[in-house]
């Protein structure tokens, strides 16, 4: 993967995550969930890129890989910090990812179990600047006043406890929380898909506007194309703990070239009668991630497999400038995007 | 709407409250549409909107403390003859040989729907000896019958399986399966994909499709997604705190629509059809909470357009706009 080293903020390599499945009396690993097997992708600074797939792709364990919420079993994260220092974030130490944790903040899916509601605006969105050595009282409920302003809420509700808030707004908190130590990388699993129609465009305008405004990074991970598309400036499609295909925004949703995301396009209905069309229906379900099939992974739902998909997997390739595929037939086919 | 079809159930100013201790909350607050026969009717809104609560009106199978407090659910049977559920005891002969038989229901949630603790084939087999009346080989074949038709494969197999051995995608399948096996006239599908990924999705709204085409029966589909609606409705009902705020053909309302709320609802979802990283167009405010709904107009607080002195005091009725298309709002009034 070329793209020029000293730009990147986040390089992943060929990284792995098994869990293992334990049976019997004795626990004995009886096999491995290929939860992630073998994913690179790169984020440079101050973009959105996103990571789009089906349920128990793995799109979350990489996600939590990169935030060290769990161990990878191999590969590498490397991530610039503010000194500029490259560092492996998958073979630090606990310790050591301490000073780390405030480069990277996360947002989380359900703002209805992710705020204590025993806590007020004041102390969930100052917690993490009192744990990382704001012990002045008045300098952080200034702070957090402004957090609160910056994402839209009234500053006068920082003694309101969680409950007397919206779906909508107790996102904001959650966004207002993730931004008050200045991450450089910001990763956003899922934040408005539990949401109301009507309140999601209200968070999906805030994150961009924070984007410009601060020129905030975003690791953006969601099943919903519709989102993504709005939100991203590259994407990545997994499929059975793989990326399968990684490309610019308009390139991905226009001009696919693996076969599984012209069917994942086809698949999301279009908010307009007129538009109905034949969609490509795939057949079966997801391969089980402990015991894949063999070849490229989506080969038994494919309506292009060829001999050799069966026998070889193919590798991510790029096809053309940015524009990453892994399917053995991608130069050949001519897929169709959104229309 | 559309008198020249023959309509198949027909909800007439239908209230459900619920009386709790802190309030009465009005879950359906006067709802009116038709379901037309071998139709598929969208009923459309977001959380509180009170679609489900209507549903579930419709089968009688409101929990306490909720309770139908008004209006009329005309159910024809074959010959035309219109039965007021809502007059029906929820328990007696009458309603429960509605429930299930005629009228089929889809759960969202396909894992907590299903007893954890019989096979997906026994709980279809209950249905249908207890609405056919056939012996337990004969609803055992036919049970079969039913999950290869949903597309399960092997059902031979697969009717002795539990439910949590089933995927997202065939659990829903099997539901489907439930609901069909006593070939009701009206399918009520409350959310039938909203757990389910895309190409998942893309299967069960086809399944949906082909079944209702073989069968002729009505389907009323209970969404949040616009999309879902717009590929698999011939009419739309959109609901908003409790009300009916317009009704249309799905042509109308989204590319017609009259009414504020739905007008910035289409306008505030992002379709994969919109270019990337533009503004979103969002309605202010959210939802409010059921106990302080809004007096007058329940969207008047977030409308862009509210008559101010108007919308405030008094509610708008639904009323006839032409081309079988319906709004309840003030504009749409001709104020003398």
């Amino acid at each position: 993967m070329k793209a020029t080293q000293d730009q990147l903020l986040l390089e992943v390599k060929n990284l792995r995550k098994f869990f293992p499945i334990r049976r019997g009396f004795l626990q004995r690993i009886v096999g491995q969930v290929r939860a992630v097997d073998d994913v690179s992708f790169f984020i440079r600074p101050g973009e959105t890129f996103s990571l789009v797939g089906e349920s128990g792709c793995g799109k979350t364990t990489t996600s939590r890989c990169i935030l060290r919420a769990v161990r990878p079993t191999s590969g590498q994260i490397l991530f610039r910090t503010g000194d500029g220092r490259v560092v492996d974030v998958a073979a630090l130490s606990a310790d050591e990812l301490k000073p780390l944790r405030r480069e990277m903040q996360m947002i989380f899916q359900d703002p209805f179990s992710s705020l204590n509601p025993r806590m007020t605006l004041l102390d969930i969105v100052g917690e993490p600047l009192l744990v990382n050595g704001m012990t002045d009282r008045a300098a952080r409920t200034e702070r957090v006043a402004e957090l609160l302003k910056l994402v839209g809420l009234r500053p006068e509700y920082m003694r309101r406890f969680p409950h007397a808030f919206s779906g909508g707004q107790r996102q904001r908190i959650g966004i207002a929380r993730a931004l008050a130590l200045h991450p450089r990388l910001v990763v956003a699993d899922e934040p408005v898909s539990a949401l109301d129609v009507s309140v999601q465009a209200q968070i999906l305008n805030l994150m961009l506007d924070l984007q410009s405004e601060l020129g905030l990074t975003y690791l953006f991970v969601a099943h919903d194309l519709s989102v993504v598309k709005h939100i991203s400036e590259r994407v990545a499609v997994m499929y059975v703990g793989r990326l399968v295909e990684m490309a610019p925004t308009q390139d991905l949703f226009y001009t696919p070239k693996h076969p599984y995301t012209e069917a994942l396009l086809s698949a999301v209905p279009k908010p307009d009668p007129r538009l109905r069309s034949k969609r490509i229906v795939l057949q079966g379900s997801v391969a089980d991630p402990a015991n894949p099939p063999s070849g490229c992974y989506f080969h038994p739902r494919c309506r292009y497999a060829a001999d050799i998909c069966s026998r070889a997997t193919p590798t991510l390739v790029e096809l053309e400038p940015g524009h990453f595929v892994a399917c053995h037939r991608a130069a050949e086919l001519k897929l169709t995007g959104v229309v | 709407m559309n008198d020249q079809r023959t309509p198949l159930l027909s909800v007439r100013d239908l209230k459900t409250y619920f009386f709790q201790d802190e309030g009465t909350v009005k879950a359906v607050d006067g709802a009116s549409f038709d379901v037309a026969r071998g139709q598929t009717l969208g009923i459309v809104g977001e959380s509180g909107c009170g679609k489900s609560v209507t549903a579930r009106s419709i089968l009688r199978i409101v929990e306490a403390p909720g309770r139908i407090v008004g209006g009329q659910i005309l159910w024809y049977d074959a010959k035309g003859q219109p039965t007021d559920l809502t007059q029906l005891d929820p328990d007696g002969h009458q309603m429960r040989s509605l429930r299930g038989r005629e009228i089929g229901l889809i759960f969202q949630e396909p894992m907590t729907s299903f007893s954890p603790v019989h096979t997906v084939g026994n709980q279809i087999i209950e249905a249908i000896r207890l609405h056919m009346g056939v012996s337990k080989a004969e609803a055992r074949r036919r049970a079969i019958e039913a999950l290869r038709q949903v597309g399960i494969p092997q059902p031979e197999r697969r009717i002795d399986d539990y439910a949590f051995q089933l995927s997202g995608g065939l659990r829903q399948r099997a539901m489907i399966a439930v609901a069909l096996s006593c070939d009701p006239r009206l399918l009520i599908a409350d959310e039938p994909t909203t757990a389910l990924d895309v190409t998942t999705q893309a299967q069960i709204l086809d399944l949906l499709r082909e079944l209702q085409q073989q069968r002729g029966m009505a389907i009323m589909l209970i969404t949040h997604n616009l999309g879902v609606v717009a590929e698999m409705c011939d009419d739309v009902v959109v609901m908003y705190l409790g009300r009916v705020v317009e009704v249309g053909s799905v042509d109308a309302i989204f590319h017609q629509a009259k009414h504020p709320y739905t007008r910035a609802l289409l306008r505030s979802i992002p379709a994969i059809t919109t270019p990337p990283r533009v503004k979103l167009h969002t309605i202010t405010g959210s939802i409010p909470h059921p106990y302080n709904r809004p007096s007058g107009c329940p969207f008047h607080p977030r409308c862009p357009e509210r008559l101010r002195g108007l919308c405030e005091v008094a509610e708008p009725a639904l009323r006839a706009v032409g081309n079988g298309q319906s709004v309840s709002c003030f504009l749409y009034e001709n104020r003398a």
